[in-house]
């Protein structure tokens, strides 16, 4: 008896559309494109910055302007997103065995969510906000 | 006896005949199943009651053996373990594992994944050899329980039906097999790790991962694959760190 196995075509560029686990994946990697975006403008802004106080000045009030505000918006939605999706499965690259028994996923998440709040707040703090 | 409520199951199976068909194609069957019947009695039923030519694989059907791997309505599923009841009213569509050659109707090739399997050593390679005189290898629970999460795999290859990584770039070792090279790994009577990590800490190996997490959300034994390459990744990560900025450092 001949053998012909068939191999079905995979779509180069459609493939993540095809189950709302891709479509999922495909938004938590999305992602890197608005906070790249920010990491480029927070560049920009430190090269204004280093041309002294009015460069400086002029750079972020030409920043604050409705359009900007709602690109930063999206940055930070994208940003949480991020930030979120990753902690959340964190305890599957960082088990914590402890005896016989594995540390519950909460803690693992837990602990991240709390340090990542430490941390917004030391921020907020040496920038003088709170 | 009671008699089993019965129903009217849709079925669209798709067909491929190596020696007549130039591509597959969808096939309508209906057939009466009781309420409690799986996918894989509905396709028995088929068989025995309307076409015999309908070739598929199953062996245990009590989700142990890993044959019987299949797509139902577009997600990889054991079909001894997809109950009909979770489809009432719905055309039930089945085909071959996604991401595997089709060797005819609902039976797929499997043999890259085997070849894999066979290349990360799945098996123990003892630490400490000796001879079958002195006994065996003794662990304590808690070591047990480090690795047996990972041993529940029966190599239904679900995992890779559902990977997207492995549909795109077929040279990736792929969940499984490498979910199996990490349950040796972490066995404290194994001394083959170096021996695995030069096949699963590669670009074709654990590195090939983007952490989709679909090889877990459809693994049937909640082996959680995905777990295990994160922490392969983990691993060789310190790996790296260990051998380039340790003074004296090689692995």
């Amino acid at each position: 008896m001949s053998r012909k196995p068939f191999v079905r075509p995979v779509s180069k560029t459609g493939w993540w559309l095809k189950h709302p686990r891709y479509m999922r994946y495909m938004s938590r990697e999305v992602t890197c494109v608005f906070i790249g975006a920010f990491a480029l403008l927070m560049l920009c802004t430190l090269e204004r910055l280093s041309k002294g106080p009015e460069a400086y000045a002029s750079f972020i009030a030409a920043i604050q302007g409705p359009l900007s505000v709602l690109g930063l918006l999206l940055v930070l939605i994208f940003a949480v997103h991020n930030a979120t999706s990753w902690f959340n499965v964190t305890p599957k690259a960082l088990p914590v065995q402890i005896g016989e028994e594995f540390l519950a996923g909460k803690y693992i998440i837990g602990a991240h969510y709390a340090v990542w709040i430490v941390a917004s707040l030391v921020v907020l703090l040496l920038a003088g906000v709170i | 006896m009671t008699q089993l409520k019965q129903r009217l199951v849709q079925l669209e199976v798709l067909r491929y005949d190596p020696e007549k068909d130039t591509e597959p194609h969808f096939q309508k069957y209906e057939v009466m199943c009781p309420e409690e019947w799986v996918v894989l009695d509905a396709l028995n039923a088929v068989k025995e009651t309307i076409d015999p030519t309908l070739a598929y694989r199953w062996s245990c059907h009590m989700a142990v053996c890993g044959s019987c791997g299949m797509m139902v309505n577009g997600e990889p599923k054991l079909s001894c373990h997809a109950f009909l009841r979770d489809y009432v009213g719905m055309v039930i569509r089945v085909e071959p594992l996604a991401n595997f050659p089709i060797e005819r109707d609902l039976v797929t090739v499997a043999d890259d994944f085997i070849d894999k399997l066979k290349r990360v050593k799945p098996y123990l390679i003892p630490k400490d050899p000796k001879p079958i005189e002195q006994g065996e290898y003794k662990q304590t629970p808690a070591q047990l329980m480090k690795y047996r999460q990972f041993s529940m795999c029966i190599n239904c290859m679900l995992c890779y039906a559902a990977c997207p990584e492995y549909a795109l770039q077929p040279k990736f070792i792929g969940p499984a097999a490498i979910t199996l090279a990490h349950r040796y790994n972490q066995d404290s009577r194994d001394g083959g790790r170096d021996e695995r990590q030069e096949v699963i800490a590669t670009n074709e190996g654990v590195w090939e991962c983007s952490f989709v997490g679909a090889c877990s959300e459809v693994c049937p034994k909640a082996v959680d694959p995905a777990g295990a390459l994160q922490q392969v990744k983990v691993a060789s990560t310190i790996d790296w760190f260990k051998e380039h900025l340790l003074p004296g450092g090689s692995k």
